[in-house]
């Protein structure tokens, strides 16, 4: 018996320590690990010039101009910073004003950014489009503001019931 | 070792094989019957009752599939780390069975959740594929699965096997918090929890039952897929016994005319 509690204090200890280690590593890793760099992440320097990066936040309320063809521009900001974004392609469904988006390209010398890809992003948040309409008609609607609808409210059947 | 002994926990008495195999015989028709229904009743929840997302339309349905497999992907690893552990700690009988039967299912529920991603991925996100943190790490998750496949298949004496491939899972386990908080920790473009996360889940109940219901399902057919494995990996395991104890016996019965007769041969070569 205590040799079996023996094995199992070495073998759980390992485990134990392992999983720190790997956390601890992972911790390290955390600004490097990163699939886009927000704006101000770009203002503070954390990209060098003309490198090549994703850049992420929130398509800008009201920055959509639609060029000839596919062209578009529209301003991709974090609330802190904002920064102009160029493209040329098709975009996702997903994309509008207020939604989350990780384009991908560098920025020229204008300092505008010429993205070659548009990734979509949404958040975790699921509802159907009644509840959705029932919570703007409510005023709890703060989808578009910070890109999170409504994320600290509890959704519950409540909010599905009666606006 | 008798059956009545009164102060035996359940995973002691289920170390007799022979009472696993009885038991898991009574337990199986239950359980494809429970999977059935609960897949069955979750799949016409998801597409006759569910509404659709307000974001992402009906483009939402693949989660029902997606999410539980992503469940089990991470479920059915915890499951072999916590087989391997009993293999190499307690030496339970079954634990290497389990941990051995666990694998393909495991590595079948992760590549169901990777592809059914991709294929939700490309409408929502505009790609199949992007490395960032969570899809990476889940990936990393299957190569794990093949990689305790490949380390088993790959030594002839099987417990040496289990044990190694026992050590490789306990070090392997390190991914499931990664892939948990890959959300949390990096910016992706995965989304972070839905369902399991502080402040109660993010999904309006009329989404998040029908989800709940599969994931059951899906658990339930797991258990019962997991189940029949081990059934099948004991019977090969006694086919084995017996084979050698049969090529054994025959070697004893006729000690000297084999080796002569392969003495015989060889000279005349």
């Amino acid at each position: 018996m205590t040799r079996k509690q023996r094995r199992g204090i070495m073998i759980g200890g390992g485990v134990i320590v392992l999983m720190i280690a790997g956390l601890l590593v992972m911790t390290a890793l955390r600004d490097t690990i990163v699939f886009f760099h927000t704006p101000s992440d770009v203002k503070a320097g954390k990209v060098k010039d003309g490198q090549r990066f994703r850049l992420g936040g929130l398509v800008l309320e009201g920055s959509i101009k639609r060029g000839g063809g596919t062209d578009v521009g529209f301003s991709v900001t974090d609330k802190g910073s904002t920064i102009e974004v160029t493209y040329r392609g098709v975009l996702p469904d997903l994309f509008r004003e207020g939604q989350g988006v990780v384009t991908e390209g560098r920025i020229d010398q204008g300092g505008v950014f010429r993205a070659d890809t548009v990734l979509a992003k949404h958040d975790e948040t699921y509802m159907p489009p009644e509840v959705a309409k029932a919570l703007k008609e409510q005023g709890l609607w703060q989808h578009g503001k910070d890109g999170q609808a409504v994320k600290d409210q509890p959704i519950t059947a409540k909010g599905a019931g009666k606006p | 070792m008798s059956a009545q002994q009164p102060n035996q926990t359940i995973t002691q008495r289920l170390a007799n094989p022979t009472r696993f195999m009885a038991l898991s015989a009574t337990l199986l028709p239950w359980l494809w019957g429970a999977a059935a229904i609960l897949i069955a009743y979750g799949l016409f929840l998801a597409f006759f009752r569910a509404p659709p997302d307000y974001q992402q339309g009906e483009t939402v349905k693949i989660m029902f599939i997606h999410v539980p497999s992503a469940w089990l992907a991470m479920g059915g690893y915890l499951l072999i780390a916590i087989s391997s552990f009993g293999l190499l700690v307690f030496r339970h009988p079954l634990a290497d069975v389990s941990a051995k039967a666990a694998a393909p299912l495991g590595a079948t529920f992760t590549a169901l959740a990777l592809i059914t991603g991709s294929l939700w991925g490309k409408p929502m996100w505009g790609t199949y594929w992007v490395w960032d943190a969570r899809l990476t790490s889940v990936l990393i998750l299957f190569f794990l699965y093949l990689g305790l496949m490949a380390l088993r298949s790959s030594i002839e004496e099987e417990t040496l096997a289990a044990k190694l491939t026992a050590i490789l899972a306990l070090v392997g386990v390190t991914i499931l918090p990664i892939i948990k908080f890959s959300v949390d920790w990096w910016n992706t473009l995965h989304q972070p929890a839905s369902v399991v996360r502080l402040g109660g889940a993010a999904i309006h109940p009329s989404i998040l039952v029908p989800l709940l219901v599969m994931a059951a399902g899906f658990t339930v057919l797991f258990v019962a897929m997991h189940m029949k494995a081990m059934r099948n990996e004991i019977m090969r395991r006694r086919i084995k016994a017996m084979t050698m104890a049969e090529i054994e016996r025959q070697s004893m019965a006729a000690p000297v005319s084999a080796p002569a007769s392969a003495s015989v041969s060889g000279k005349a070569t």
